[in-house]
């Protein structure tokens, strides 16, 4: 069972799809976080990591329609479930809740 | 290469690979997504960097994912899956029908079964003698001889010859060993005593036979006080105790420290069945002995160094022999390779014959049975066709391609062949142990060897595809719009195939059957062979020790005395051989450039009363004459050879002595059944001790049990109880067969199996023919036919097919079993009668299989037959 654990690369992508909401597919997300991250990702990583959160339940697909301009390729589009913003949600306050725990000492 | 005018192509390789390894549902977003990032690189950071990224992602999306096929959304037909699904229908075909299925696959089993049980022979007998590590390089000496117009192949040679050839020729041979045969002695260790068969050898030649030794060192063979003893050998005299520097003792002669014990040698060796193998220097007290070259009674065996070739090597040492020994007639030697000796044969000097021929027989038999088995699947399969055809026309019309159907038939032939082959390996196992048991061998099959399987799966893939084949062709062939209209009909002309098919079948049968009746007629013919001595009630014992012979007047006088022996004689050779031979006799009228051989038997004076020779002219030895001990008989071939007119009392000059011809006997048959008589001197000479044959000619009152119980008393009281062996002549005679009876018996089951796969086949094809007739038949009876008429309307065309079979295989098997006999000189006539009966046989059974279907489809209800008309 995979479970809803989501690794760090993973994480990154579900909040690329969610931040490029309607256009997230797979050369966009690569955009975005290259421009995000400032540093270059490999498309092979990150269409590994929406298979799995495809797999997880945390984002779905639908092929696109086609675009005349783009030779008559279709993109898959994903979007973020409810699971997945959920698990989003989640993290966020987690992070929010353990950011306010730490001692103003401990942070020079 | 630049597609429209802004943007240049990505690499071509790379876009290649992705199509190459992504699955075809996933393809078209990915390529949309390189070609999207590829264009914005280009304007962000070039195009050599975008290119490199390019192929950075393509070799990044190698991943299972990527990898893995979508069956569901893009179902596609692969290769394997029409395979299973041929293999699925194949398997409905055959459980619908399974009859035919069980017809199908039983002869199928069989002739697989005996196709690889002859493979296994065949394997068995073409890797003779490849235990021993040198099989390539082993060489025996041989020697031809023209004797009589003709050329004889000896090997038999002089001892001083290995030590020649080792010395003068040491650039060529790696080693030259003199051995004995295998000879009978007496083995003693403690109280225990044990006939054993073993060499005496010179050194070298246990580690040129590449003795697997399991203790001590085949270098032991230097010392003359040593012996090497086989595993088995050592487990009988020691049990599980060391039995390394143990002393034994060698036909109460040779005291012997055992330095080396050896692995036994297989069945498929040569040298299968050496005991002992002890240093040949023993035999010869005086070194004199053994620069004799006049004297020829050992093997010269060696082994070629790596380099140097058989020819050259043979040309080179062809007159070594004549320049030590100029008195016989221009003795030329070559060599023999060790991957010959048990295959090929001499005749007239020159490689003819041999155990080699029935390696080609068997085989070509094999090859036969096998296809008498296809041919049952071919005949059956096209015989099925109307029933068939629908499914053809129907296939065809809702679009499948020839080729598909051809390779649905194959799968269903292959996937029948797999079953039998299955089957084939259980029956293998069962009938090795019984096929052994006739073959004299000792097959078994590795059932962990990789070969055999692989060999096993290629046979089967072929043996399925043979047989399908032609139904395959066929049945593929049919075209769809006459059989759906129902306008398809299976004519005339598409059974002659068939026919002629079981016209091969019977041909193969009908021609084993013949062969094997003609092999066993020359066996009784030349078992029937008027032998001239009498074989009743007479028996042979080896002489093993020399104490049987320094004891033989003390052991004559009581065994008289005892009352269980009629008659008691010597020999120098058992009754059924002759083991020497002299060509250096001289006599009035003698032809000076002839070469004559003669076989040399010397015996005691009773040996005549013994085995019951009959005098023809003169008389026979006797005690009463002190001059016999220079005296001759000879037999008829003898006195035919010399060109004497009057034999008796004519002298005949032999080692610087006269002999005087004394009477002429009748000829023995004392070696092989199918040859001439030889001719043969016989002699008496008390003071030389040559003789290694006991004669005695049991008291005819007395049961032969009671009288050997009487004489081992007697043996035993000379303390020579421990090697009282003895032998019946008449079951040593009856060995001299066991070569051509084991032939026959493998001949004639052959010949079981292949007329039972033909009968098989037959069976099957009646049943056919019976079952499309139904109607005909219900009709026929309902309009007055009797039971025979149905019975002779089916039954007619089988039996005209095998009659015609038979007279196709007469001939045939006429012109094999000729060529066989060609090889004996007493050999049986072919007489008609063999041919006649063996027609009747086949027609018998044709027609028993044929009319248990004929008869089943005669006493059928019409009722049934016509009721849904």
């Amino acid at each position: 069972m995979k479970g809803t654990y989501l690794g760090e690369f993973e994480e990154v992508v579900l909040l690329a799809v969610a931040l490029r909401y309607g256009e997230a597919y797979g050369a966009a997300i690569v955009g975005e976080l290259e421009k995000q991250m400032n540093r270059s990702v490999n498309l092979g990583a990150v269409h590994s990591a929406l298979n799995r959160l495809q797999e997880k339940g945390l984002v779905t697909s639908v092929m696109g329609g086609v675009s005349p301009e783009r030779g008559g390729r279709r993109k898959r589009l994903y979007q973020v479930t409810p699971a997945g913003s959920a698990a989003l949600r989640e993290i966020h306050q987690l992070r929010n809740q353990m950011w306010d725990l730490i001692p103003k000492i401990a942070l020079p | 290469m630049i597609q429209d005018n802004t943007t240049p192509k990505p690499p071509q390789w790379a876009s290649w690979l992705l199509k190459k390894f992504c699955a075809p549902h996933l393809l078209e977003e990915i390529e949309q997504d390189l070609e999207e990032l590829y264009e914005t690189r280009i304007e962000t950071v070039g195009i050599k960097q975008a290119r490199y990224r390019y192929v950075q992602d393509v070799v990044s999306l190698l991943r299972p994912f990527i990898l893995k096929r979508k069956p569901s959304l893009y179902p596609s037909l692969t290769l394997f899956d029409m395979i299973t699904n041929y293999f699925k229908i194949s398997l409905r075909q055959l459980l619908r029908n399974k009859v035919y299925s069980f017809i199908n696959i039983g002869g199928l089993c069989v002739g697989m079964a005996v196709a690889m049980l002859i493979g296994l022979w065949v394997n068995d007998e073409l890797s003779f003698n490849q235990y021993h590590q040198n099989y390539d390089h082993i060489i025996q000496v041989l020697e031809n001889e023209e004797l009589d117009g003709g050329i004889e192949t000896f090997s038999s040679l002089p001892m001083p010859l290995s030590h020649t050839l080792r010395t003068d020729y040491k650039s060529d041979f790696k080693y030259v060993v003199a051995t004995t045969w295998h000879w009978e002695k007496v083995i003693s260790y403690g109280d225990q005593k044990l006939t054993m068969t073993g060499r005496f050898a010179e050194a070298g030649f246990p580690e040129m036979i590449t003795l697997h030794m399991y203790a001590g060192s085949p270098a032991a063979l230097t010392d003359p006080s040593s012996v090497l003893i086989s595993q088995s050998l050592a487990y009988t005299l020691f049990g599980e105790s060391d039995p390394i520097d143990k002393m034994i003792t060698l036909g109460n002669q040779y005291t012997l420290q055992i330095k080396g014990v050896y692995e036994d040698l297989p069945r498929n060796s040569t040298f299968h069945g050496m005991d002992f193998i002890a240093p040949i220097e023993i035999l010869f007290p005086g070194k004199e002995a053994m620069n004799n070259w006049q004297s020829s009674s050992f093997q010269i065996l060696g082994q070629l160094q790596p380099n140097s070739n058989l020819a050259a090597v043979s040309a080179k040492i062809t007159d070594v022999l004549y320049q030590h020994n100029q008195d016989r007639a221009k003795p030329s030697l070559f060599l023999h390779p060790m991957h010959k000796w048990h295959l090929y044969a001499f005749k007239n000097g020159i490689y003819e014959g041999g155990r080699i021929e029935y390696v080609y027989l068997f085989s070509l038999i094999g090859g036969f049975v096998l296809l008498l088995a296809c041919i049952n699947f071919m005949n059956l399969s096209t015989a099925r066709s109307q029933k068939r055809a629908r499914e053809v026309g129907i296939r065809k019309a809702i679009g499948s391609l020839r080729r598909q159907l051809i390779n649905q038939f194959l799968s269903e032939s292959v996937l029948v062949a797999f079953f039998a082959f299955v089957l084939s390996l259980l029956l293998l196992q069962l009938v090795l142990p019984p096929f052994n048991d006739l073959a004299d061998k000792e097959i078994r099959v590795v059932w962990t060897d990789a070969y055999f399987w692989i060999a096993g799966i290629c046979f089967t893939l072929l043996t399925g595809l043979l047989a399908g084949s032609y139904p395959a062709l066929y049945l593929s062939s049919f075209n769809p719009v006459k059989v759906l209209k129902g306008t398809f009909g299976v004519g005339e002309r598409a059974a002659i195939p068939r026919k002629i098919l079981v016209v091969v079948q019977f041909t193969v049968s009908v021609s084993l059957i013949i062969s094997t009746l003609l092999v066993y007629t020359q066996i009784e013919f030349a078992k029937n062979r008027p032998i001239g001595y009498n074989r009743e009630g007479l028996v042979n014992m080896p002489i093993s020790t020399p104490e049987m012979e320094e004891r033989y007047e003390a052991i004559r006088n009581e065994l008289s005395a005892s009352g269980a022996v009629a008659e008691i004689a010597l020999s120098s050779s058992s009754i059924t051989e002759v083991s020497s031979s002299a060509n250096n006799l001289d006599w009035q009228g003698k032809d000076p450039n002839r070469q004559a051989l003669f076989g040399t038997v010397l015996v005691t004076p009773d040996f005549g009363k013994v085995v019951g020779w009959k005098i023809k002219e003169g008389r026979d030895f006797s005690r009463a004459f002190s001059t016999d001990s220079l005296a001759f008989l000879l037999n008829e071939a003898a006195v035919k050879l010399t060109g004497l007119k009057n034999p008796v009392g004519e002298t005949i000059r032999w080692h610087d002595k006269n002999w005087k011809v004394i009477g002429v006997v009748k000829d023995m048959v004392m070696e092989s059944p199918y040859e001439p008589v030889r001719p043969i001197v016989f002699f008496i000479n008390n003071r030389e001790r040559m003789f290694n044959s006991i004669h005695i000619k049991l008291n005819p009152s007395l049961s032969s049990r009671g009288a050997l119980s009487n004489i081992e008393r007697v043996m035993k009281k000379h303390n020579l109880a421990s090697s009282f062996e003895y032998r019946f002549a008449d079951l040593e005679y009856a060995k001299k067969f066991a070569a051509e009876e084991r032939i026959g018996t493998l001949a004639a089951f052959f010949a079981t199996l292949a007329i039972f796969i033909s009968c098989l086949g037959l069976f099957g094809l009646a049943s056919y023919t019976a079952e499309q007739r139904r109607k005909e038949i219900g009709i026929r009876k309902v309009l007055g036919a009797s039971v025979f008429n149905v019975w002779a309307l089916l039954s007619k065309d089988f039996v005209g097919l095998v009659m015609f079979s038979i007279l196709i295989a007469s001939p045939l098997a006429y012109y094999f079993i000729d060529n066989w006999l060609e090889k004996y000189e007493y050999r049986t006539p072919v007489s008609l009668w063999i041919f006649v009966a063996a027609g009747f046989a086949a027609l018998a059974i044709t027609l028993i299989t044929v009319s248990f279907q004929a008869l089943k489809a005669a006493l059928m209800n019409p009722v049934r037959s016509l009721r849904n008309e």
